[in-house]
């Protein structure tokens, strides 16, 4: 299955503004979408919940593992890390 | 009855009189009875979700009329959190174990709150309460009970609370709030920041049993800019606060409209007004009161508070805290400025005859380049996107300059390497306290991007004279002949290589010396943020050539007595 390791280099991490875009992009698809934070070792969560993203408490520069499955798996880890890797829309 | 006072965090200005309403949100409590099927709970769910959000959507409509988007973007999170999948996953679960609708809601809101609440970082265990407030909301509307919260006040009151919720601020009528008090909260929680924008005094912090002491109804004075409330206050006191808001209120509305617009001299040329601050709670205050920026931001408050030095994570949060709060402004960060006369007690100090003449601000940081370091980084990483410049204290050659610029620059490139994202472009240059300095300014110019005037060492070092020895205090005269001819030496030569000159000292905030300093040509004058709309209006009554002919005139003088003498008579003709 799709994935990937990204680094999150938002100031406020995924938190507020970028965890909202974040949960809205995954929720676009209706691929089951998992992601989970490495730098604090934390377990797997639901990428489509908002509650369950912040409990990662992904700070800036943490690194996150995202993993998408079933359709459009692909499309969806490509919109993810264009959204994190183009720091949100933000410059 | 005798008054009780009590005191909390000052949290948005102003004073309030009048009688209390203590909000207690009502107990919610879960009934105990039938369970319908699993279907019949879920549509149960299902409906009072809809409604809540038609609840929500509603007070985002209101806030964002009333104090814009940005204050009613938590009701779009509310949103959110309300159709998350998770929530609505473990309320399926609970239902489908025989819990009722109310039930399930309550656990499920419970178990991920906590869940948010152990995250192992304030901002985000914060979000704790939103689920909690969310879940409140639902389960309301399933009880079938109004949304009350605070549509209960009256009568002009003034709300205390233990802590107040997004939707509870939210509903909160603003012709009937005087202002409020919370027992829990921060000057950056939810209630604190609204209270500003909107205006209204607020405290918060009172401590936990604030509500064990007022009752409903009691009549209370509360001071936002003191933190203190009152209760049962005498007419005497009550007469007396009435006169303090009165004249506050005259006296700012008359100061503050001239100084929240741009400091401009009488033919409209812009000179810079900005504040000296020193924690974040008064960065607030410099930005009521017009400063356009931060001349001085002293980062000692954050070494001398702790057994160790503050850590890169603690700077970064409260630079950018700071940088965030001035939103745009500039804001000048002097690096560690500390010296023998308050040492910490993790710094070597040696036993020192003169610590003024010692080891001290720039040579600390010089000898402990790890200090030095952390700051610098912090700064750096702080000031991304935001307008921030670096500032060394007590710089008495190029040299020392060229050292200091080099930690920088190392800095900058282990940032790199490690892939931090900083402020590449961020101007760094010195304050002027020393007279080596001020004399060397063409020469320092080579690497000092600009150069803001430290007056009350300068005068210090220049004359000599310790002020807080009262044997000479009196010599200590900031209108020295020879003070004025180093900081006019100062701006000339500044100006001459193409640099920025400001000045952070105290002389910039003083009357009496505001008229000559413009007429030398000085770019920027940061001072206490109360001392700013009498400069700003000071400075709007003077012409250039005005202000030139003052500063010559008082040039021409020998003695700091017959300078002040003669600014006292050019004062009270400008009036």
């Amino acid at each position: 299955m799709p994935e990937a390791t990204i680094q999150v280099k938002h100031k406020v991490g995924l938190h507020a503004r970028p965890a909202a875009l974040f949960v809205q992009t995954a929720s676009k698809f209706s691929s089951t979408i998992k992601v989970r934070n490495l730098t604090t070792n934390g377990k797997f969560v639901d990428a489509k919940s908002i509650i369950m993203v912040l409990t990662l408490g992904v700070m800036k520069d943490h690194e996150i593992l995202i993993q998408t499955e079933g359709a459009n798996a692909e499309s969806a880890l490509e919109a993810l890390k264009s959204l994190i890797e183009g720091n949100f829309g933000e410059t | 009855m005798t008054e009780k006072s009590f005191k909390g965090i000052p949290a948005s200005d102003g004073i309030a009189i009048g009688p209390v309403f203590c909000y207690i949100p009502a107990e919610l409590t879960v009934p105990v009875r039938a369970t319908g099927s699993a279907e019949e709970e879920l549509a149960r769910f299902d409906a009072a979700r809809e409604r809540a959000r038609v609840e929500l959507q509603g007070l985002y409509d209101s806030i964002e009329k009333r104090a814009g988007k940005e204050e009613a973007s938590i009701f779009v999170a509310h949103q959110e959190m309300l159709y998350d999948p998770a929530l609505e996953g473990k309320i399926r679960e609970f239902v489908e174990i025989g819990q009722t609708a109310e039930q399930a809601l309550v656990n499920a809101t419970d178990e991920l709150a906590d869940l948010l609440a152990s995250v192992n970082d304030e901002l985000f265990a914060a979000r704790a309460l939103d689920v909690k407030d969310v879940g409140r909301r639902v389960l309301r509307i399933l009880l079938g009970l109004p949304d009350t919260a605070l549509g209960a006040v009256a009568e002009p009151s003034i709300i205390l609370a233990e802590d107040l919720t997004p939707s509870d601020t939210a509903s909160l009528n603003p012709s009937l709030t005087l202002g409020f008090i919370t027992a829990q909260g921060g000057l950056t929680s939810h209630s604190a920041i609204l209270a500003r924008t909107l205006g209204l005094p607020a405290i918060v912090g009172m401590g936990i049993n604030l509500l064990d002491h007022v009752y409903n109804g009691a009549f209370i004075v509360m001071d936002g800019r003191s933190g203190e409330m009152i209760l049962e206050p005498n007419q005497e006191t009550i007469t007396r606060c009435k006169q303090i808001k009165a004249q506050r209120e005259s006296q700012l509305q008359i100061l503050k409209s001239a100084a929240l617009k741009d400091a401009r001299t009488a033919e409209g040329r812009r000179v810079e007004v900005a504040a000296n601050v020193g924690e974040t709670a008064s960065a607030l205050n410099a930005i009521e009161y017009g400063a356009e920026g931060i001349g001085l931001l002293r980062t000692e408050f954050l070494y001398l508070e702790d057994t160790q030095p503050p850590s890169e994570e603690k700077q970064f949060r409260i630079y950018r805290e700071i940088f965030e709060v001035m939103s745009g402004r500039p804001v000048i960060v002097r690096t560690l400025d500390i010296g023998g006369d308050k040492p910490p007690s993790y710094l070597p100090f040696p036993d020192e005859l003169n610590p003024f003449l010692g080891w001290r601000a720039i040579r600390i940081s010089l000898d402990e380049p790890e200090l030095f370091k952390t700051q610098i980084r912090a700064i750096l990483r702080a000031a991304i996107g935001h307008r921030a410049r670096i500032m060394f204290p007590m710089v008495s050659d190029l040299d020392e300059l060229r050292r200091a610029r080099d930690v920088v620059e190392a800095v900058k490139r282990d940032l790199k390497s490690a892939s931090v994202e900083f402020a590449a472009d961020i101007p760094v240059g010195i304050m002027v306290e020393t007279p080596a300095a001020a004399v060397l300014v063409d020469v320092l110019a080579e690497a000092s991007d600009f150069f803001s005037l430290g007056t009350n060492d300068l005068t210090q070092y220049t004359l000599a004279v310790d002020r807080g020895n009262a044997k000479v205090a009196a010599l200590f005269q900031p209108l020295h002949p020879a003070v004025l001819r180093l900081i006019r030496q100062t701006i000339e030569a500044g100006h001459a290589k193409g640099k920025w000159v400001g000045m952070c000292g105290e002389l910039a905030g003083m009357t009496k010396a505001i008229p000559i300093l413009l007429g030398f040509g000085l770019d920027e004058f940061s001072m206490n943020p109360r001392a700013i709309p009498e400069a700003k209006h000071l400075i709007g009554k003077l012409t250039d050539d005005k202000a030139r002919e003052i500063a010559s005139q008082a040039m021409s003088l020998g003695t700091a007595a017959e300078i002040e003498k003669y600014m006292k008579a050019v004062l009270a003709e400008l009036d």
